[in-house]
């Protein structure tokens, strides 16, 4: 008793045993000469790449305001809420001043990109990019710090 | 007289340099329509849509370590590729590119010989060949190969039967055993007009002789590891391979001249015909490759004695009696 299943190509609605097996030799041959003439589906990386959704959760940034200082207030939310403790922050405050981060240190192989950072801060502070492709030789690049952090997308691979 | 000798050396680094040129890019064939059968591209990297991909084969062949396993009996194991190569080789000598042309006023043949027993030594060579497989499969010490060896062994030699009742009848029709002589018999009408039967059983047998799908029994990728040639590497692995692609080209060019009418075309040189019509074959050989699932042995042995030699044989009596009734 054959169910209805999902094939791509029913050659022979009957049982094997009571089939007739010649025409289902052409049926299939026609079936594979239509795919030969119809276009592949596979993206050719690097030229090509897929869409990228917009809540993709890549490399992190951390933003700037109009003066071009860290919107970051080194508050420790981020580091707190972080699965694999991959984030590090040293705060500094002067006397009368905001509070800012002297050492900002994301540790990017330990991250696992679930973005709990980005909606446990307060200030806006962090976000994560689109950068899906960062690769590097060493494992100590993958630590980044703030320079690198500010503008993660420079690190997108372009087929060099 | 030396004249006849710089020809022929000539001819034969000619004919030589074609084939292997062809059975070098009918891995690039392959592997592209398979690909693009399968929805993707296939090499694309090696070059302009991967045709330097042979050379890069051919590089990898010669760079990789050599292994040769302990159980294995070294003198056979290092002979039995050789074998295959050779009878792969040695059946370029009769196919009949093209009619007699003249170059700077001398008749030259476009091919290297005509024997009178043409298709017979086609026959008797390829039987050669599968010595090669099944010696390469025992000395392996290695019990999958040695199933792989003997499963070839067996399906090799029984479509050899099949195959060369079907070429029997066309011999029948064609008054001739010699290559040439059967090309130039269907200056009219193609024999596969005549012997539509003959056809599909020589197609079909010499896939199985060619270790093709559905019959790659031998050499099945998935099940057996890759049969009868698990054990070598490099350059060993590299002349087995090139032995199966050249017993495909040898394929074509023989469904060509005995089934498809040979050089016959009407506006283009013979030459050009008889390449188009070898390269559709082969394109049918990856395309079908591409389509159909693998026969389980038992199913490849019933199918060789119980189907087809018995359609050899009607195939022989019936081209018999219309010969006899019609006067053919």
């Amino acid at each position: 008793m054959m169910e209805k299943k999902d094939y791509a190509l029913n050659v022979s609605g009957r049982r094997p045993e009571k089939g007739n097996y010649l025409a289902p030799l052409f049926k299939g041959l026609a079936y594979t000469l239509k795919n030969y003439f119809s276009k592949s589906v596979t993206i050719q990386y690097p030229t090509e790449r897929r869409r990228i959704r917009d809540r993709w959760r890549g490399l992190h940034r951390l933003k700037v305001d109009d003066q071009g200082k860290l919107k970051c207030v080194a508050c420790g939310l981020c580091a707190k809420i972080c699965p694999p403790q991959a984030i590090t922050i040293v705060p500094y405050e002067e006397e009368g001043e905001t509070r800012y981060p002297k050492e900002f240190i994301i540790d990017e192989i330990r991250c696992i990109f679930c973005g709990f950072c980005q909606e446990a801060c307060p200030k806006d502070a962090i976000e994560l990019t689109k950068v899906y492709d960062y690769v590097d030789y060493h494992r100590e690049d993958f630590i980044f710090d703030i320079e690198k952090l500010k503008n993660p997308e420079k690190f997108i691979f372009t087929g060099k | 007289m030396i004249e006849f000798w710089i020809i022929l050396i000539i001819k034969t680094l000619v004919v030589f340099g074609v084939s292997m040129l062809i059975v070098a890019y009918s891995t690039w064939i392959e592997r592209k329509v398979l690909g693009l059968v399968q929805l993707r591209h296939g090499p694309m990297r090696v070059g302009w849509h991967g045709l330097l991909q042979p050379l890069a084969d051919g590089v990898k062949g010669f760079m990789k370590e050599e292994v040769i396993p302990d159980n294995a009996d070294k003198p056979i194991f290092i002979i039995a590729p050789i074998i295959s190569i050779g009878a792969a080789l040695s059946l370029l000598v009769i196919i009949p590119f093209g009619d007699t042309v003249t170059i700077m006023g001398r008749e030259i043949t476009l091919y290297l010989t005509d024997l009178d027993i043409g298709i017979l030594y086609v026959l008797g060579i390829s039987t050669i060949g599968s010595y090669g497989c099944m010696l390469g499969g025992w000395s392996s010490g290695n019990k999958y190969g040695m199933i792989g060896a003997l499963r070839a062994g067996a399906q090799m030699i029984s479509y050899e039967l099949p195959m060369a009742l079907a070429v029997i009848s066309v011999v029948m029709v064609c008054g001739t055993l010699s290559l040439v002589g059967i090309v130039e018999s269907q200056a009219g009408l193609w024999n596969i007009v005549k012997q539509p039967l003959a056809f599909f059983l020589f197609i079909i047998c010499g896939l199985a002789e060619i270790n093709r799908t559905p019959f790659d029994m031998p050499e099945a990728e998935a099940e057996l590891a890759c049969g009868f040639n698990v054990e070598y590497s490099s350059m060993k692995f590299a002349l087995f391979f090139m032995a199966e692609y050249c017993h495909m080209f040898v394929f074509g060019t023989m469904v060509t001249t005995l089934f498809l009418g040979g050089w016959h075309g009407p506006l283009l040189p013979g030459p050009v015909w008889f390449f188009i019509k070898t390269f559709a074959v082969v394109f049918f050989c990856v395309w079908e490759r591409s389509t159909f699932p693998r026969y389980r042995y038992d199913q490849v042995m019933e199918l060789g004695w119980k189907v087809l030699m018995p359609a050899g044989l009607l195939n022989i009596v019936l081209t018999g009696l219309w010969m006899v009734i019609f006067n053919i």
